[in-house]
């Protein structure tokens, strides 16, 4: 049996991912895969890098990642919405500014997938999906076909995604999953403060489970009324609603959420 | 200025959006920047048949299609539209662009039991091109803008929000303003949480005698192409089924050259950039689709494909 944790969208989450990480190390994983998204939105950015580095974590580039590497004028969400794009901007900048040369660095070093072969079960690991850093693949956007042409393409038999935010997976018969494997950095717009991650055991079959986590989300919010963040952000952290960034939701999504 | 002969050429990568221009250019108004000119007496494009409409789905469901869009024309003309709607969006997500004229409450109930017991989410685009009676129906018609407002928010409080599509008739300057003016209105009415999508004017149909000068002899060449993206135009991952065969792309119906045979799979052939409306969407990126213009706009972007 072989069973790894994976994570994506820390979005400078300090407190969060902390809180995961204790919780990863009491259930024996081989290994723990972080799916980019490092920073974005939190305080503190500089703050998550020793933590995966102490854990070991083995991260694989998100599209904040590469433009922070890369000095980009922006975060590459693509936002068109006037308010979605003040906040991105707003979010991205401080992002920028508080993460060290070294870090950005660091960043410009992770790759941008994963192949993995646990006795033949071949996973390929990356941020939005095979063939796009930035492609959104919401759980209603993505048709059972398309994700097995997703498969096929890239010759895999279980693909693990984040970069939208929000959990889902999809056993497509045959040994053949798609897992995206949500967000540690903001709740996922369900009204509650929690966040996820995923543990994937692969035992001949492939199983996941999303592991909720209960973290000190008010340290975080008064971390990012210290830092001048928008109290647009600690209002999601507080409450699990997006109120940011809403414009790429698909209507199921959005017709959940409150804003 | 780029000549015809120098127009650069793409692939089909893969079929990830499926247009069906269901009710052909039937439409129950008549827009004055309508970019296939469709209307009341417009009959160039005909109603596709249940089972026309069966097939292009089915095929594409093998092939793995991402999103389905119904197109027109208004596709709520086409009596057995909400049938079709449904057979889609057991294959994928499912998008209708719409006046929004025709959604009264049945028609509205209808929708949003469709949207609540699919798998996939049901967009409903609803076209506004004004904040005002006044200035919409300059442009749509007299007492559209009403109408077009009541049917969006008949389904805003059913819960599924419909995508506001406007077209981009004003100046750089005023877009904070104008945006903010649709959203006020839009809320005030009742459309809950308006989510509002922003096209440009496309130099074709109606457009073409409404804006004089509009009419330019450009394409898209091969060196516009290097280093750009292709994922953001139409014609490397779309294609249009019609009553009188496959088309390139939604925009180009009107143009003889962009239809490419009479099923999808003749259609997987190449395109030639050939047209003003292509530089447009080189221009813009994926004009068409509900993800905005500039989301995938990646240029930088290394591929992540299969080694």
């Amino acid at each position: 049996m072989t069973r790894f944790a994976l994570l994506g969208g820390v979005y400078s989450n300090w407190r969060a991912l902390e809180t995961t990480l204790s919780d990863i190390a009491r259930r024996q994983v081989e290994a723990t895969f972080c799916l980019g998204d490092l920073g974005a939105f939190g305080p503190y950015p500089d703050r998550v890098f020793p933590l995966l580095q102490e854990a070991g974590v083995l991260c694989v580039q998100g599209n904040y990642d590469n433009s922070l590497a890369g000095g980009l004028a922006d975060c590459q969400c693509g936002y068109t919405d006037p308010r979605d794009n003040y906040f991105a901007r707003l979010s991205y900048d401080y992002t920028f500014r508080n993460t060290s040369p070294a870090h950005k660095a660091w960043l410009g070093t992770l790759p941008m997938s994963r192949r993995l072969d646990v006795n033949g079960t071949r996973l390929l690991l990356c941020h939005g999906s095979p063939r796009k850093i930035n492609e959104f693949l919401w759980e209603s956007t993505s048709p059972d076909g398309f994700l097995r042409h997703l498969l096929g393409r890239a010759d895999v038999d279980v693909l693990c995604v984040t970069h939208t935010g929000i959990k889902w997976h999809r056993d497509l018969g045959g040994g053949r999953h798609v897992i995206n494997v949500g967000a540690l950095g903001r709740p996922e717009n369900d009204g509650t403060p929690r966040v996820w991650y995923a543990l994937l055991t692969i035992d001949g079959t492939v199983t996941v489970e999303f592991i909720p986590i209960d973290y000190d989300h008010e340290a975080l919010a008064a971390d990012m009324l210290a830092e001048r963040l928008p109290n647009e952000f600690i209002e999601t952290i507080r409450s699990g609603w997006w109120t940011t960034c809403l414009e790429v939701l698909p209507q199921k999504e959005r017709a959940r959420g409150r804003f | 200025m780029n000549t015809v002969a120098s127009a650069a050429t793409v692939e089909l990568q893969h079929l990830d959006n499926l247009w069906i221009q269901v009710s052909g250019t039937r439409c129950n108004i008549e827009c004055h920047h309508c970019f296939n000119s469709s209307g009341p007496r417009e009959t160039s494009f005909g109603l596709m048949t249940l089972d026309e409409v069966d097939r292009a789905i089915a095929a594409t469901s093998a092939g793995g299609v991402r999103e389905i869009y119904f197109t027109g024309g208004e596709p709520f003309l086409h009596p057995q539209l909400v049938e079709m709607v449904a057979c889609a969006l057991t294959v994928a997500p499912t998008t209708v662009l719409t006046n929004g004229m025709l959604i009264s409450d049945r028609v509205a109930d209808t929708l949003a039991t469709l949207a609540a017991e699919a798998r996939y989410s049901l967009e409903v685009r609803i076209s506004l091109d004004g904040y005002t009676e006044e200035m919409n129906d300059a442009i749509r018609g007299r007492g559209v803008f009403r109408q077009a407002l009541a049917g969006a928010v008949r389904l805003a409080r059913r819960n599924l929000l419909p995508l506001i599509t406007i077209v981009r008739t004003w100046d750089d300057a005023d877009e904070l303003a104008t945006l903010a003016a649709f959203a006020r209105v839009l809320s005030d009415a009742g459309c809950d949480r308006p989510r509002l999508k922003v096209l440009p004017p496309l130099p074709l149909g109606r457009e073409l005698t409404r804006v004089v000068g509009l009419q330019r002899d450009e394409c898209v060449t091969p060196v516009m192409l290097d280093g750009f993206d292709r994922d953001l135009l139409m014609c490397t991952n779309s294609r249009l089924v019609t009553d009188r065969g496959v088309w390139v792309c939604p925009l180009l119906v009107d143009k003889p050259d962009a239809r490419l045979g009479t099923t999808l799979d003749d259609a997987a052939s190449s395109y030639e950039l050939r047209h003003q409306t292509c530089v447009t969407c080189w221009r813009y990126g994926a004009i068409c689709g509900n993800v905005s213009p500039h989301i995938e706009r990646s240029d930088i972007m290394p591929a992540l494909g299969a080694r």
